[in-house]
């Protein structure tokens, strides 16, 4: 796909507090390279995740939109990412069936230790996102001046 | 016949009130209407009573005793409101009526056939008087959308049925979903461009909807930071749609409403349908309303689970 | 002076409209016809009575910005929309939607006047056209308008093979100056065959009295509108499909550098219509309800020396989700008590 040379993804990360955002604390402190599009926002669980959030996040600019939770049977609320598992692949289908590129969604289970995986996962999908170029599907025009 | 048994029912209680439609102005005017003792004669059951009585339940007293008259796949949204706690089912004695299909008014003026007078049935063909002459059309060509697909010719719920029920259901009814699947994304979107830009934002789809009974929605909540009155960009238009079907996800018994009140003809079932669809292929066979205290799959989990990442053509396997 | 165009030469006249105007026209667009733009490869439905959406839009769109505000440090410009300042044409429209841009002028014309609906009204040619074949739900002849006899700038009647202006006003003598003068008594007999019709309709003779507005606040208190609002939904379908339904919303978009104000139609169905600080003065649907018929029957003519604000195109009638529309109120409430 041909595009902008200076354009770079908008990517939002909703990270749990108990695994996922301290995944990504490690990735810093750990001084491992992520790319500084990446917007973390933290919420409580990944099953606080809202289907709302992901289409303000795209309505405002959005390229891709990412959640990321402790791992199936670590939830902190011990069963709140299961509920999220089925709720965004459900979405993410719906989306899809919309027209909007299955890349610009994802769900990632990151724990606390993963420092390494955090990284790695936003590099693959602002990778990913890049390749699909700017979403102009999802987007709201009058936030683009 | 119904209004025969209904007087019966009055004599055992003559408290009782009726739930069921009332004739109208035009040939396919069939409001829903709620019945005394006294203007029980008014009420009406006929090939023309499409709309669904269970979500108007909601907006009636509740100090009586209710009788409501309840087509087959109307019993599916009344089990669900039932499971979700809106309705109480022992304030309600459900009369499963007889349906063999409604008749789409509007399918029948886009025909061609104007100035309808009246619509007579005989059989499977309706006679058709208009202010331009008299006509005919068979039955099946003008049924509503929904009734093409069918879910059976059992009522889920009734303490009684009155009448017989026929299947109306013809060919799959995921054949069009299907066929947005197997296009690609930017076909899809703009497949769906076309149709959402039609909406006007009336909000029928909505306030029709059986599953969508919050007692405020989050779209005329000026605190929910989304209300809007009408979508002043393209992504106002999809934010409403996809929102709103996500939210009755699981809960959605496919009773069509939407499609059938949407003014500018917006297929929106089929948003709907592709998530029934999603639903049944990941966590198993779900009928949203097959019963009283069914636990939906939204609201259930297994440790099994498939991955949201998993690759799906269009969404579909 | 009348004046005729073969029908098979219908695309060329509009196709030479386009070229300098832009022309508004009953189009299918996604198996519905509404208003829109005409092009050459529009689907043109001349034949379809009722559009989903009526012709006000033309005049008083859906959604329309009113101003800008845009942040730039600290500093905030201010950038008012602009008015229309280019003519177009609106082909196509039929008595009842014609008679309703006449109310609607009552309201956004008199002082203070609204700059956006007066800079469209100002540039925009209306060119009516009679009704051939009218509906069943149609109630216009309630309401003193003649399908027949459209007005607008520019009047047309359509035969098998031919099309005849009259024209009402410069602005419509303007675009058919160029078309061949015929005999005014062409369209005589599509005009009988119309009020033929017309006289027909099931629904042309309904009661109004009652409504007039010494009648207020009995109708008002009126027992029945609780039983009739109870199998109303709640949603704005009437009121978005209707031509004479004039309430609008001033809503604010933050944007995120800064805010856009636009205005959006609203419908006194809503429950958050003309929401205050205090909360809503129409807690139920009852209320709601009431308000729609009570402006449009009982309000708008006390103020506008007795006309009503209805056109009696129907199209709430067709669209209705329950079938519970404005004849049902007519009919219910319309007769005196005491009479």
């Amino acid at each position: 796909m041909s595009m902008n040379r200076e354009w770079t993804p908008n990517i939002v990360a909703f990270c749990c507090n108990w695994c996922s955002y301290a995944g990504a604390d490690l990735a810093g402190s750990g001084r491992m390279n992520y790319p500084a599009n990446v917007k973390i926002i933290r919420i409580p669980c990944s099953c606080r995740l809202n289907p709302m959030f992901i289409l303000r996040a795209f309505q405002r600019g959005a390229d891709g939109v990412i959640l990321c939770g402790c791992h199936p049977g670590d939830c902190h609320y011990s069963t709140g990412n299961y509920y999220a598992r089925r709720r965004m692949t459900v979405l993410f289908s719906l989306l899809d069936y919309m027209g909007i590129e299955r890349g610009r969604t994802r769900v990632e289970w990151v724990s606390a230790a993963e420092g390494a995986k955090f990284a790695a996962t936003m590099n693959d999908f602002v990778k990913t996102v890049t390749e699909l170029g700017e979403n102009k599907k999802l987007g709201d025009l009058r936030c683009k001046k | 016949m119904i209004v025969n048994r209904l007087q019966e029912l009055l004599q055992d209680d003559e408290n009782l009130q009726f739930v069921g439609w009332e004739k109208g102005e035009t040939p396919f005017d069939r409001t829903p209407k709620t019945f005394t003792a006294e203007t029980l004669g008014n009420l009406c059951y006929d090939s023309f009573c499409g709309s669904n009585l269970s979500k108007y339940l909601l907006s009636q007293k509740t100090d009586k005793k209710t009788v409501v008259l309840l087509k087959p796949c109307d019993s599916y949204s009344f089990n669900q409101l039932c499971t979700e706690r809106r309705l109480n089912r022992d304030a309600y004695h459900v009369i499963g009526v007889g349906c063999k299909g409604k008749i789409d008014g509007e399918k029948i003026r886009k025909t061609g056939i104007k100035g309808i007078l009246s619509v007579r049935e005989e059989g499977e063909t309706l006679k058709i008087e208009t202010l331009y002459g008299t006509t005919e059309i068979p039955r099946k060509d003008v049924l509503l959308d929904k009734c093409l697909a069918c879910k059976g010719k059992e009522h889920k719920c009734a303490d009684e049925v009155l009448g017989e029920s026929e299947d109306t259901c013809v060919g799959d009814k995921y054949e069009t979903v299907a066929k947005l699947e197997a296009m690609t994304p930017d076909e899809r979107f703009a497949f769906w461009r076309e149709e959402l830009s039609k909406c006007i934002r009336c909000n029928a789809c909505r306030n029709a909807c059986p599953a969508c009974s919050c007692i405020k929605c989050v779209f005329d909540n000026p605190n929910s930071g989304v209300q809007n009155k009408a979508a002043a960009d393209d992504f106002e238009e999809n934010l409403f749609h996809i929102i709103r079907a996500y939210h009755v996800a699981g809960r959605c018994t496919d009773c069509g409403e939407c499609s059938r009140v949407c003014p500018q003809g917006i297929p929106l079932h089929l948003l709907n349908r592709k998530i029934i669809r999603d639903v049944n292929e990941f966590y198993g066979d779900y009928q949203a309303g097959d019963a009283i205290g069914q636990r939906h799959p939204l609201t259930d989990f297994t440790f099994e689970d498939s991955e949201p990442n998993a690759e799906r053509k269009g969404g579909g396997k | 002076m009348m004046k005729k165009l073969p029908l098979e030469q219908l695309p060329a006249f509009l196709k030479g409209i386009s070229e300098t105007k832009t022309l508004v026209a009953p189009v299918e667009k996604g198996g519905q016809v509404n208003f829109d733009l005409w092009t050459e490869d529009s689907t043109l439905r001349l034949d379809v009575l009722k559009t989903v959406k009526s012709a006000k839009g033309a005049f008083f769109p859906q959604v329309e910005d009113i101003v800008h505000f845009q942040m730039q440090g600290k500093n905030i410009d201010i950038h008012p929309a602009e008015v229309l300042t280019e003519d177009f044409v609106l082909f196509g429209v039929r008595a009842c939607d014609a008679r309703s841009f006449e109310l609607l002028d009552r309201v956004f014309l008199s002082d203070p006047t609204d700059p956006f609906y007066a800079a469209r009204r100002a540039h925009g040619t209306v060119v009516t056209l009679a009704c051939n074949r009218p509906e069943e739900t149609c109630f216009c002849t309630n309401f003193g308008i003649d399908g027949a006899d459209p007005a607008g700038d520019l009047s047309a009647w359509m035969t098998e093979d031919t099309l005849y202006f009259q024209a009402n006003t410069e602005k419509g003598a303007a675009l058919v100056a160029g078309l061949a003068d015929c005999d005014d008594g062409e369209i005589t007999e599509t005009q009988n065959s119309i009020r033929e019709i017309l006289n027909k309709l099931p629904l042309s003779n309904l009661n109004l009295t009652g409504f007039e507005g010494d009648h207020l606040k009995e109708r008002f208190d009126d027992p029945r509108w609780e039983e009739l609002s109870r199998g109303c939904l709640g949603c704005g379908t009437c009121t978005f499909v209707c031509p004479t339904c004039q309430c609008y919303d001033v809503k604010d978009f933050d944007s995120g550098n800064g805010i856009r104000r636009f205005r959006c139609w609203d419908s006194c169905m809503f429950s958050d219509f003309t929401l205050m600080a205090h909360g809503t003065n129409r807690p139920t649907q009852k209320e709601r309800f009431r308000q729609r018929f009570m402006h449009k029957l009982v309000y708008f003519p006390s103020n506008n020396d007795g006309i009503y604000s209805c056109v009696g195109c129907g199209r709430c009638l067709e669209k209705c989700p329950q079938s519970n529309h404005i004849v049902n109120v007519i009919k219910t409430l319309g007769v005196k008590e005491d009479a």
